[in-house]
């Protein structure tokens, strides 16, 4: 389970994160959305210390901290129970695809090379990349990168995938294949928070729905309550914005 | 006949053919007959090759050199890379050094080869230094812009995933700074051979920069012009060696 608490966080004189509480339970994926500034991937990079909050109580299964006080133990203890997949996916250029999926293993989890290439190249195949190990990233595209990027943080089985806008840096053609991906990752059950603008996706996979604006949380709830019934008058306005200008995918 | 692989064939003759074009012209110009006493037949030339390879001086001029050259590059090129590292991955030195040595690069370095004599005399250090003292520059200057242009998303990824110090350094800052240190690398090469030539010319009792000082006295016009081939074609050398340093060390960025 991940749990924030009262979480806030000031740049400079903007308050980007103004009290904000989420719950995720386990196995469960939650979709953020809102638009841009409303604190959302702040609150993504908060969970995985990118970012230091100012405030507030950080719970990630049985390790719970305080965000201002966590040691340097604690915070690589919660890195380890999760998993970053980054928008500009952040490949070693110097790495072949399975180099990339290894490195977490053998630097931060030291398990053996010869075990840690076999799960490498289980998770590669499972993300449909079987016949590209030793491709360098210039060799891919954004989403064949994306993908290898899903399969390095799948391959440390962590307890929680945490999305920041996986598809944003996509051509438009490619952003079906790799939210299928994030759709079978989430099928497999494995907890995960999404910050991204798909609303077909978010409708689609979300057990539940989070809508952020101006740093805090608005509305939330299951998808077919926030998307055909929305309470609040800010998301009905976000969300039909959204909807008129929003391409579709099959996925 | 096939013309397209006949074609094909000479290809490779093609970017010759107005080198030995000025060939052909410099032999004209210089038949018996012609005012040559300014400028030496190829024939005159050749000979003199021919000459200094037999009597083993070419070699050793251009293994004494090579040799300031190649001192030269590693004593400035190891601190340009050094003091690089420690400004780029330091904030405190970065904000004291940085600065003065921005402000020295701008000093044209054969400006300083009057205070190198009165320092260092005119003997072997003074050239190696003038060498070392050039080529720092380019090396330093591209490294640490190399090492301040790198990826924050991927240092960023390597605390995410959990890699230690000495990790980040040689798996993201490392790799991720090559490009840019073989870029200085390649200028250094440049500034390398200038400044030798230079040196070389001061007072020397070897070398290929003595070679061409001791012919000017003699009008010894056939040595001199020798003297400027030796330097074109080890600086031609040196920059393949650049380029296939270039393509070891990063294949992964080329397609």
């Amino acid at each position: 389970m991940i749990e924030v608490k009262h979480v806030k966080k000031v740049f400079g004189k903007l308050e980007v994160l103004k009290d904000v509480s989420v719950e995720v339970k386990d196995g469960e994926v939650v979709v953020i959305l809102g638009p841009s500034g409303s604190g959302k991937t702040t609150l993504l990079r908060c969970i995985n210390f990118l970012e230091n909050a100012d405030s507030g109580e950080l719970t990630v299964g049985d390790i719970q901290v305080d965000f201002k006080k966590a040691s340097k133990k604690e915070i690589l203890a919660i890195r380890r129970k999760t998993s970053f997949v980054f928008q500009n996916y952040n490949l070693f250029a110097n790495k072949t695809a399975i180099e990339n999926v290894m490195e977490g293993l053998v630097t931060a989890r030291r398990i053996p090379k010869e075990i840690a290439q076999k799960r490498a190249k289980e998770a590669l195949n499972w993300v449909g990349l079987s016949d590209k190990y030793d491709y360098y990233p210039s060799q891919l595209s954004g989403g064949q990168q994306q993908r290898v990027g899903i399969a390095r943080a799948f391959v440390l089985d962590p307890e929680v995938i945490l999305f920041d806008e996986p598809t944003s840096a996509l051509d438009p053609e490619l952003v079906g294949e790799t939210l299928e991906i994030i759709k079978k990752v989430a099928e497999k059950g494995i907890t995960m928070i999404v910050v991204t603008h798909e609303m077909s996706f978010a409708q689609e996979v979300a057990d539940k729905v989070i809508f952020m604006d101006g740093g805090v949380v608005v509305e939330e709830g299951p998808p077919e309550e926030i998307f055909t019934n929305p309470k609040e008058e800010r998301t009905k306005q976000f969300l039909s914005r959204i909807i008129s200008l929003e391409p579709t995918y099959s996925i | 006949m096939d013309w397209k692989k006949t074609g094909n064939l000479l290809k490779p003759l093609v970017p010759w053919l107005i080198p030995a074009l000025i060939i052909i012209l410099w032999y004209l110009t210089t038949l018996p007959g012609m005012n040559n006493t300014l400028m030496p037949s190829p024939d005159k030339v050749l000979i003199r090759t021919v000459d200094m390879i037999g009597n083993g001086q070419l070699l050793e001029y251009i293994t004494v050199s090579a040799g300031r050259a190649g001192k030269g590059l590693l004593l400035g090129g190891l601190i340009g890379l050094l003091l690089a590292f420690m400004t780029g991955l330091n904030r405190g030195l970065d904000l004291t050094l940085n600065t003065t040595i921005q402000m020295l690069r701008t000093i044209p370095v054969l400006a300083a080869i009057s205070l190198m004599i009165i320092w260092f005399g005119i003997g072997e250090r003074v050239k190696v230094y003038m060498v070392a003292f050039g080529v720092f520059f380019p090396i330093y200057i591209n490294t640490y812009h190399g090492i301040k242009t790198i990826d924050k998303g991927l240092m960023e990824m390597g605390r995410v995933y959990g890699l230690s110090k000495v990790k980040i350094l040689t798996e993201i800052i490392l790799p991720g700074a090559l490009p840019s240190i073989l870029v200085g690398f390649k200028l250094s090469l440049g500034t390398m051979w200038l400044l030798l030539i230079a040196s070389e010319q001061i007072a020397t009792d070897a070398g290929i920069g003595y070679m061409a000082m001791s012919a000017r006295e003699l009008m010894q016009m056939d040595k001199i012009l020798l003297s400027i081939i030796l330097y074109a074609i080890l600086g031609k050398l040196s920059d393949a060696a650049a380029g296939f340093l270039d393509r070891k060390l990063i294949r992964w960025r080329e397609v």
